[in-house]
C-alpha cells in the first residue's frame, strides 16, 4: 500500500503540471494542435492511473485545454473521481472542472448526488463551500430536487460565508426546480436581515432576480424592502434594492409615491454615480407608473432630466451613455422635458463611439414633431453618408424609416419629400435592409391615395434604371426595392405617363438576373401594364400600336417561362397563352381591353398584421383536430403557399428559391411535358415559339452597360429630398404668414381664445398643415376580432415555472422531497390528481375557520406597522381610520378593537403579507387580481368591526357568519365587502362539492362527508400526516415526526398548537419525561426536566407551529413518550393556570426517509444478501393499487422504484442507513408486502404499521 | 445575472472563460471570437459598454468590459444588473487579482488560471454577484490557499515517511 503511495508520488515528480503544459504549448506555436494532441494522450495515461494527486493534476490540465476549446466531456467519469476526494486541494479542481464543463445532459452527474450531499455536510466550511459554488453551474432538475432540503438547511450554517453561497445558489434550485420556491421562500425572506451584510446582500439579490421576472408575487416585500433602502448602506444592496422597486411601481402605483421622496433625498445625497443613476432610472419608473403630468412631480422629473444632463455632458463616456439610456426611457413618457434637449442629443451624433450614437438615434426616435422631422431626417441623411461600418449605416437606415413611420406616419406633412427619401435610400451600397425600404414604399403608395400618381413616377424610373440597381453584386440586398417598384408600377399604373415605356423596362432580358420572388412579380405586373397599355391604346383607329405592345409581350415573356423558378415559370406560361389569345383576337379587331383589365380589377386593402390570428374561431371548431388521417411524415413542406404580395415578410421567399433544384426541376419540367404531351385538353404551344424559348436570351441584343461603381449613385432624373425641406420652409412661412393675417383679424374680434394655448416653440404643432390631403388607410381587421392582446409572452421562459403566488400559506402537502413527498408525486395517475385535488379543497376548508382568525392576526400586525409608522411620523393617531401614510384618501374605516391592542404581533405569517402591504401603502384597497388576497382583505376587515360590535367578548364560535351582530355598526361599504365574501364563501363551497364528487368516483370509502367534520376523517395519501396528539377546552395539538437526514440520531417534531378558546394563550411550556432511548434537546443549562418555552402565545383562534428536536439512541422499535404541555389562559379579567397531558408517539415510520433510489441500485442491494426478510398480507384491500402505492409513499415515506402492472417495488431509508425495501404485490382484494431490511425488528415494526394504516381503512 | 465572464488579451487568446449558462466548446470559442472582434476596435476612450453581442443573450445583454494594459476583461450581462456596478466590480476582481498575484500581469494568468478560477469563485457565483468587499474576498482566498499549502506539506511528511522505509531500519511499516 506504502509502496504504491509512493510510487505514485516518485510519478509525479515526472509528471507535467499545469505550468509545464502551458509552457509546452507557448514553446509549440507552430504545431499547437498536434502538441495538445500528445499532451491530451498523456493526460489520458494518467487518468487511469489510481494515485488520486495525479488525476487531479490530470483534469485540472483538462480544465486549461477546455479553455482552448477542446471538448473534455469524455473525462467527466474522471472528473466526479477527483471530486470525491477527501483532500480539499483536489476536491477544489475537480469542483472546478465540473463546473466548466458539466451540463444538463452530462450523465455522470447523477452519480454525484450522493458526493455532493456529503460535500455540503462537510465539517470543513470550505468544503460545503467548493461543492456550492460547483453546484451553482451545473445544477440539474434532478440535483436541485434531491439537494434543495440540504441547501436550505445550509442557509442557516453558523457561517455566514456558506449562509450566502447557499442563499445564492437557491436562485437556480428554484429555476430547475420551481417546487422548492413555495417551501424555502420563508427562510429566504428571513436573509433579508441577517446580520451578515454579505448573507443580506445575497438575499436581496435572489429576490431581485425572482422578482424581475415575476414582480407581482412579491409585492407583498416590499415594506421590508423599503425598510431596508432607507437603512442600508451597502451601495450594492441599495442598487439592487432600488433597482428591484423600478419593476415593481408599475403594478403599484400607490408605491412609486412613497418612493419618490426617498430617492430623492438618495439622488441628492449621493457621491456614488452608479447609485445616483440607479436612482434616477427608478424615479422615472415611478413617474411613468404615476399618471403624467401631475403637477408635484414635474419638479421630480426636472430633477432627473437635469441630472441626466449632467451626466450627458460629463466627458466620462460611461456616464454619457448611461445619461442617453436613461433619457430615452423619460421620453416616453414627457417627451416635452426630453425635446428641449435637442440640441445636447445631436451633437451626440456626432460622438465617435457608435454605442453612443446609436442611444442618441433611439432617443431622436421619440423627438420628432411635423415640425422638425425634415430637419432631422436631413441631419440623418448626411450621416448615412459619411457612416463607414455597414452595421451603423444600416441602424441609421432603419431609424430613418422608424422615425418616419412611427404611429402610422404621424409626423409626416409632406409624402412627396418622403418618397424621395425612400428613394435616396435605395443608393445605399451592400445594405441588409432592401426589403424595409421596399415594404415603405409599398405601404405608402398603398396607404397615401395622393401619392400614387408621384409614387408611380419615382416608381417608374427606378424601374427604368434598375441596373444601377442590381449591379453590383454588393447591392443585392437592396435589389428588393424592385419588388416594390414593380408591384406599384403595376396596382396604379392607370397613373404612369409613358406605360409602354415601363412595360418594356419590366422585361428587358437583365431582369432574368433578379431573385425569384422579384421576377414573378415583374412578370405578374407586367401583364397589368399591358393590360393598361391596350385601354389607352385601344382608342386610337390605328391598332398597330395595341398590336406592337402584344408582340414585345410575345416576344420577351419567354425568357421568364424558362426561368428556374417555380412561379415564374408558371406565371409567365400562363401570361404568355394569355398574350397569345388576345393578339388572335386583336388581329380580328376585337376589343377586348375590358375584359383584360376585369383581369386585374379590384382594390387590395392593407390588413393588420394581427389580422389573421384575431379572427374568432368560430364554435365547435377544433382546429387542432385532424380533418383526415395524418399524412406520412416523408410529404415535405417544401410546397408551402406564399402570398404573392407578401410585402411584410419578402425574407420568406428568398429560401424558396434554393429549395428547389436544378436536377428537381429539370425533371419536373420533364414530367410536366410529358404530361401535356399525353393530356388532350392541353393548349400545346406552337413549335416555332419552342423554339423562341430556347433562343430567348440571344434575341436581345440592347447592349447592357454594367456600371459598377463604388460611390454611391445618383439615380438620375429623382428629385433630390433636400428640395423639399426648402419648398416645406417656404411652405410653412406663407401658410404662417396667412394664418398671421388671419389671426390678427380673429384677436381683433375675440382677443382670449388664443393665449391658452402652450406653444413649445415659435410654431407649434397644429399650425403645420400637410402639404397633401392625406387620407392613410387603416389596416383592415376581421369582423368581430378579438380584443386580447396578449400573445406576447414567450412560452419558453424558464422563469414563467416560478409564477407562483407567494402569499399564500404553504399547504402541508408543499415540502422539500427529503422530507416525505416526491415519492407520491412520481405516481401520476388520474385518480392521483384528483385526491391532490380533493386535499387542495380541504385547505381552505380547514382555513375557512382559520382563516377568519388569521384576519385578527393580520390586523394585530397592521396595527403594530401603523404604529411605528405613526411614531415616526409623530402623527396623532385617529380612533376609526388608519393612518393613510401616502395621503391619499382612506376609504375604508379600519376599526380597531382594544382587545387585541395588546397582543404581541405573533410570528410572521405569510398571509398576513398581502393585508399588510396593503396598510403600509394606504387603506385603500389593492386591486389586486389574485382572489386569494381580496378575501383575506375582505375578511380582515370583517373580523375586528364584529368584535367592536360585539363589546369586548369576542365570539367563541369564528365559524359562525357574524353578519347577525354587526349589521348595524356597518358602513354600506362593509357591506358590500361582506357581500363579497360570502360570494367567495358560496364559491368555495361549490368547489368543496365539487371535490366530493371527485371524491366518491375515486371509491376512496366516504359516502357522506358532512362539511366541517371533513378534516379528522380524511384518510387520502396528499393529505396532512398530521395527527393528532391532545386536545381540550383550551388547546389541540396536532403533530407529524420526520427523521433528520443529516444527523442519524434526531427527529423533529412538528407541533402545532391551535387555540380554540377565546381567550389568550401564553407562557406555554412544551415538556416530555425522556427516556433511556429517547430524549428531547433542550439548551445548553437546562437540567434533564426542564420544560422548553414554546417561542410564541396564541391569540384567540389562532394556531402556530413549533418543532421540537429529539435524539434517539435506537430506531428499531416505536416508542411513546409522555408529557405535558402547561400555559396559562389569559382572560380579561383573571388568568388560570393549565395544562395538557400527551403521549408522544414516534412509530418507526417517522425514522424513515423517502430516498429515491434507481433499479439497478435497488436489484443490487436485495442481491447483496445482507438483508432480512419478512412478509405480511392484507386482507379487503378496496383501492386502486395506484392508490395503495401512494398511501405507502406518503404514509410511510417510502418511493417507488419501480412498477410493474399490480407489482411495485419501493425503498426507504431510515436516518441510521438501514435499507427497507418492499416488494408489494396485489391480487383482488389481498395485497402481499414481501420486505426486506438488515434490521429485522425495524422491518417488522415497519410492517405492522403499514398494517394499521390499511385497516384502519 | 451574469451571463458569462472572459478574459482575454490583446490577440483574442483566451486567459480565463467562465460560461454561467452552457455553451458547447466550439460555441464558447466562437463567442470569444465575437466578443474579442467587437471589443477589440473600440478605442479605449469610449464608453465600456456594448449592445449586439449576437451570439450571446439578445437584446436584454449587454457587454461591459475593461481592457488593462494587454487585457480585456469583459462580462455579459443582463439588465438586471447595473452597469456602473459591474464596472466597479471588474475593478475590485482585478484589484483582488493584484493582491493576490502581487502585481499581477497577464503571465500570471496564463500560467495560474485555476487560481484566477479560485479567485473569480468568491466574487461571482453562479452567474450572481457574492462578494464585493475585497479585503472579505482576499481572507477567503487566503484560508484556501493556506489549506492547499498544509495539505501538500502533510503529503510531503507523507511522502517522506514512505521514503524512510528504503533504509533498513524499520522494514515493518511496508
Amino acid at each position: 500500500m506504502a509502496l504504491k503511495i509512493v510510487k505514485g508520488s516518485i510519478d509525479r515528480m515526472f509528471d507535467k503540471n499545469l505550468q509545464d503544459l502551458v509552457r509546452g504549448i507557448r514553446n509549440h506555436k507552430e504545431d499547437e494542435a498536434k502538441y495538445i494532441s500528445t499532451c491530451i494522450d498523456e493526460i489520458k495515461q494518467e487518468l487511469k492511473q489510481d494515485n488520486i494527486a495525479v488525476k487531479a493534476n490530470a483534469v485540472c490540465k483538462l480544465t486549461y485545454l477546455q479553455m482552448l476549446g477542446y471538448d473534455v466531456s469524455w473525462a467527466a467519469f474522471n472528473i466526479v473521481e477527483v471530486m470525491s476526494s477527501s483532500k480539499f486541494t483536489y476536491k477544489r479542481i475537480g469542483y472546478l472542472a465540473a463546473s466548466q464543463c458539466f451540463h444538463e445532459s452530462t450523465d455522470v452527474i447523477m452519480l454525484t448526488t450522493n458526493q455532493i450531499r456529503k460535500d455540503l455536510s462537510s465539517p470543513n466550511q470550505y468544503d460545503t463551500g467548493v461543492a456550492l459554488t460547483g453546484l451553482s453551474c451545473f445544477v440539474t432538475p434532478d440535483l436541485a430536487r434531491d439537494l434543495a432540503n440540504d441547501i436550505m438547511t445550509l442557509m442557516s450554517h453558523t457561517k455566514p460565508y456558506i449562509r450566502k453561497k447557499a442563499v445564492l445558489i437557491m436562485y437556480k434550485v428554484f429555476l430547475k426546480y420551481p417546487e422548492s420556491l413555495r417551501p424555502a421562500f420563508p427562510r429566504l425572506k428571513e436573509k433579508l436581515e441577517d446580520p451578515d451584510p454579505g448573507v443580506q446582500s445575497a438575499a436581496v439579490n435572489v429576490i431581485c432576480e425572482l422578482a424581475r421576472r415575476n414582480p407581482k408575487n412579491y409585492l407583498s416585500l416590499a415594506p421590508l424592502f423599503f425598510k431596508l433602502m432607507t437603512s442600508s448602506t451597502n451601495n450594492w444592496v441599495l442598487i439592487k434594492i432600488i433597482k428591484l422597486f423600478g419593476a415593481l411601481t408599475p403594478l403599484e402605483p400607490r408605491l412609486g409615491k412613497k418612493l419618490i421622496e426617498p430617492l430623492t433625498n438618495l439622488i441628492h445625497s449621493t457621491s456614488a454615480m452608479s447609485l445616483l443613476y440607479e436612482c434616477v432610472n427608478t424615479v422615472i419608473a415611478v413617474l411613468i407608473s404615476l399618471s403624467s403630468g401631475m403637477p408635484n412631480h414635474s419638479a421630480s422629473i426636472q430633477l432627473c432630466v437635469q441630472k441626466l444632463r449632467i451626466l450627458i455632458e460629463d466627458s466620462d463616456q460611461n456616464l454619457k451613455y448611461l445619461g442617453l439610456l436613461a433619457m430615452s426611457k423619460i421620453l416616453k413618457t414627457h417627451p416635452k422635458s426630453v425635446q428641449s434637449h435637442k440640441d445636447l442629443i445631436l451633437q451626440c451624433l456626432d460622438d465617435k463611439d457608435e454605442s453612443i450614437r446609436l442611444r442618441a438615434l433611439d432617443l431622436l426616435y421619440g423627438m420628432v414633431s411635423k415640425k422638425n422631422l425634415m430637419e432631422i431626417v436631413k441631419k440623418l441623411m448626411l450621416h448615412v453618408d459619411k457612416a463607414e461600418g455597414t452595421t451603423y449605416r444600416d441602424e441609421l437606415l432603419t431609424k430613418i424609416i422608424d422615425i418616419c413611420s412611427q404611429s402610422n406616419y404621424q409626423y409626416i406633412t409632406n409624402f412627396e419629400w418622403y418618397i424621395s427619401i425612400l428613394v435616396e435610400l435605395t443608393r445605399l451600397e451592400g445594405t441588409r435592409h432592401g426589403h424595409l425600404i421596399a415594404s415603405q414604399m409599398l405601404d405608402v403608395a398603398i396607404r397615401v391615395k395622393a401619392i400614387r400618381v408621384f409614387a408611380v413616377a419615382q416608381m417608374a424610373t427606378l424601374l427604368d434604371n434598375a441596373h444601377l440597381l442590381t449591379g453590383n453584386v454588393q447591392r443585392k440586398g437592396i435589389c428588393e426595392v424592385l419588388y416594390a417598384a414593380a408591384w406599384i408600377c403595376g396596382e396604379f399604373s392607370e397613373h404612369l405617363d409613358n406605360p409602354t415605356q415601363t412595360l418594356e423596362a419590366m422585361l428587358r432580358p437583365k431582369v432574368a438576373t433578379l431573385p425569384g420572388h422579384i421576377q414573378a412579380v415583374y412578370v405578374q405586373n407586367a401583364a397589368k401594364l399591358f393590360a393598361t397599355v391596350l385601354k389607352s391604346q385601344e382608342g386610337n383607329t390605328d391598332s398597330t400600336a395595341a398590336q406592337e405592345t402584344s408582340q414585345l409581350m410575345i416576344d420577351r415573356l419567354p425568357l421568364f417561362v424558362q426561368s428556374a423558378n417555380l412561379e415564374v415559370q408558371e406565371r409567365a406560361s400562363c401570361i404568355l397563352q394569355l398574350v397569345k389569345y388576345i393578339q388572335k383576337l386583336q388581329q380580328k379587331d376585337v376589343e377586348i381591353a375590358e375584359e383584360v383589365i376585369a383581369l386585374f380589377a379590384g382594390e387590395l386593402n392593407p390588413v393588420a398584421p394581427k389580422a389573421q390570428k384575431k379572427v374568432p374561431v368560430p364554435e365547435g371548431l377544433d382546429l387542432d383536430a385532424w380533418i383526415n388521417e395524418p399524412p406520412s411524415e416523408s410529404e415535405s413542406e417544401d410546397e408551402q403557399p406564399r402570398a404573392i404580395f407578401a410585402k411584410e415578410e419578402p425574407k420568406h421567399s428568398r429560401p424558396r428559391h434554393t429549395e428547389v433544384d436544378e436536377k428537381e426541376l429539370a425533371k419536373r419540367r420533364e414530367a410536366r411535358k410529358q404530361e401535356q404531351a399525353n393530356n388532350p385538353f392541353y393548349i400545346k404551344s406552337s413549335p416555332s415559339s419552342q423554339k423562341v424559348y430556347q433562343e430567348a436570351p440571344g434575341v436581345e441584343h440592347i447592349p447592357v452597360v454594367q456600371i459598377d461603381l463604388s460611390v454611391p449613385l445618383k439615380v438620375p432624373g429623382l428629385p433630390m429630398s433636400d428640395q423639399y425641406v426648402k419648398l416645406e420652409e417656404e411652405r410653412r412661412q406663407k401658410d404662417r404668414a396667412d394664418k398671421k393675417k388671419k389671426e390678427k383679424k380673429k384677436r381683433k374680434e375675440k382677443r382670449s381664445g388664443r393665449g391658452k394655448r402652450h406653444d413649445s416653440g415659435p410654431e407649434s404643432e397644429e399650425d403645420i398643415t400637410p402639404a397633401h390631403m392625406v387620407d392613410i388607410v387603416t389596416e383592415e381587421m376581421p369582423e368581430n376580432a378579438l380584443p386580447s392582446d396578449d400573445d406576447d409572452k414567450d412560452p419558453n421562459d424558464p422563469h414563467k415555472a416560478l409564477d407562483i403566488d407567494l402569499d399564500k400559506p404553504l399547504a402541508d402537502s408543499e415540502k422539500l422531497p427529503v422530507r416525505s413527498h416526491r415519492a407520491a408525486e412520481v405516481l401520476k395517475s388520474p385518480a392521483q390528481d384528483g385526491d391532490a385535488e380533493s386535499a387542495a379543497s380541504q385547505e381552505p376548508k380547514k382555513k375557512s375557520s382559520k382563516e377568519k382568525r388569521e384576519k385578527k392576526k393580520d390586523k394585530d400586525r397592521d396595527r403594530k406597522k401603523s404604529k411605528e409608522d405613526k411614531k415616526k411620523k409623530k402623527k396623532h393617531k385617529h380612533e376609526e381610520k388608519g393612518e393613510d401614510l401616502l395621503g391619499g384618501q382612506a376609504e375604508e374605516p379600519v376599526v380597531q378593537s382594544e382587545a387585541t391592542s395588546e397582543v404581541a404581533a405573533p410570528p410572521t405569517s405569510t398571509t398576513a403579507e398581502v393585508s399588510d402591504l396593503d396598510f403600509w401603502l394606504s387603506n385603500a384597497p389593492v386591486p389586486s387580481n389574485t382572489q386569494e388576497a381580496a378575501t383575506v382583505v375582505a375578511a380582515a376587515e370583517a373580523a375586528p368591526t364584529s368584535e367592536v360590535a360585539s363589546g369586548t367578548a369576542p365570539d367563541s364560535e369564528p365559524d359562525e357568519p357574524k353578519d347577525t351582530e354587526t349589521e348595524e355598526t356597518k358602513s354600506s361599504k362593509h357591506k358590500k365587502k361582506k357581500q363579497k365574501k360570502e360570494k367567495e364563501e358560496k364559491e368555495k363551497k361549490k368547489k368543496k362539492k365539487h371535490h366530493h364528487h371527485h371524491h366518491h368516483s375515486d371509491g376512496g370509502g366516504e359516502e357522506s362527508v358532512q362539511n366541517g367534520t371533513v378534516e379528522e376523517e380524511e384518510p387520502l395519501p396528499p393529505m396532512s400526516n398530521y395527527c393528532l396528539l391532545a386536545e381540550n377546552s383550551y388547546i389541540k395539538m396536532v403533530n407529524d415526526i420526520q427523521g433528520n437526514l443529516q444527523d442519524g440520531s434526531q427527529v423533529v417534531v412538528s407541533v402545532i398548537f391551535e387555540n380554540k378558546c377565546d381567550s389568550f394563550l401564553k407562557s406555554m411550556e412544551f415538556n416530555v419525561l425522556d427516556s433511556l432511548n429517547s430524549k428531547l434537546q433542550r439548551p445548553e443549562g437546562s437540567g434533564p426536566h426542564d420544560g422548553l418555552t414554546v417561542p410564541f402565545q396564541l391569540p384567540p383562534g389562532v394556531s402556530n407551529e413549533a418543532r421540537f428536536v429529539f435524539t434517539m439512541q435506537s430506531i428499531i422499535t416505536p416508542q411513546k413518550l409522555k408529557g405535558t404541555l402547561t400555559f396559562i389562559v389569559k382572560n380579561e379579567d383573571s388568568s388560570t393556570h393549565e395544562k395538557l397531558d400527551f403521549k408522544l408517539h414516534f412509530t418507526c415510520t417517522s425514522y424513515l426517509i423517502s430516498t429515491p433510489c434507481y433499479s439497478d441500485a435497488f436489484a443490487k442491494l436485495l442481491e447483496s444478501g445482507d438483508l432480512k426478510c419478512s412478509s405480511v398480507k392484507l386482507e379487503g384491500v378496496v383501492m386502486p393499487f395506484h392508490h395503495l402505492l401512494a398511501r405507502i409513499c406518503f404514509r410511510h415515506h417510502f418511493s417507488v422504484v419501480e412498477r410493474i402492472d399490480s407489482c411495485a417495488s419501493m425503498y426507504s431509508r431510515s436516518i441510521q442507513d438501514h435499507h427497507v425495501c418492499l416488494l408489494v404485490k396485489t391480487s383482488g382484494q389481498t395485497v402481499s408486502i414481501d420486505a426486506k431490511c438488515d434490521e429485522p425488528t425495524l422491518l417488522g415494526n415497519v410492517l405492522d404499521e403499514i398494517k394499521q394504516t390499511f385497516s384502519q381503512c | 445575472m451574469i451571463k458569462a465572464i472572459l478574459i482575454f488579451n490583446n490577440h483574442g487568446k483566451p486567459r480565463l472563460i467562465r460560461f454561467y449558462q452552457y455553451f458547447a466548446e466550439d460555441m464558447q470559442q466562437q463567442i470569444i471570437r465575437e466578443t474579442f472582434h467587437l471589443v477589440s476596435k473600440r478605442d479605449d476612450n469610449v464608453c465600456n459598454f456594448l449592445e449586439g453581442g449576437s451570439l450571446i443573450g439578445g437584446s436584454d445583454y449587454k457587454l461591459i468590459y475593461r481592457h488593462y494594459a494587454t487585457l480585456y476583461f469583459v462580462f455579459c450581462v443582463d439588465s438586471s444588473e447595473s452597469e456602473l456596478g459591474i464596472l466597479d466590480l471588474i475593478q475590485v476582481f482585478v484589484e483582488t487579482l493584484d493582491k493576490c498575484f502581487e502585481n499581477v500581469c497577464e503571465l500570471d494568468l496564463i500560467f495560474h488560471m485555476d487560481k484566477v478560477h479560485y479567485i473569480l469563485q468568491e466574487v461571482v457565483m453562479g452567474g450572481m454577484v457574492l462578494e464585493t468587499n475585497m479585503n472579505e474576498i482576499v481572507a477567503q482566498v487566503e484560508v484556501q490557499n493556506r489549506m492547499e499549502k498544509s495539505e501538500s506539506h502533510m503529503e510531503r511528511m507523507l511522502l517522506r515517511r514512505h521514503l524512510e522505509p528504503l533504509s533498513p531500519h524499520s522494514h515493518e511499516l511496508g
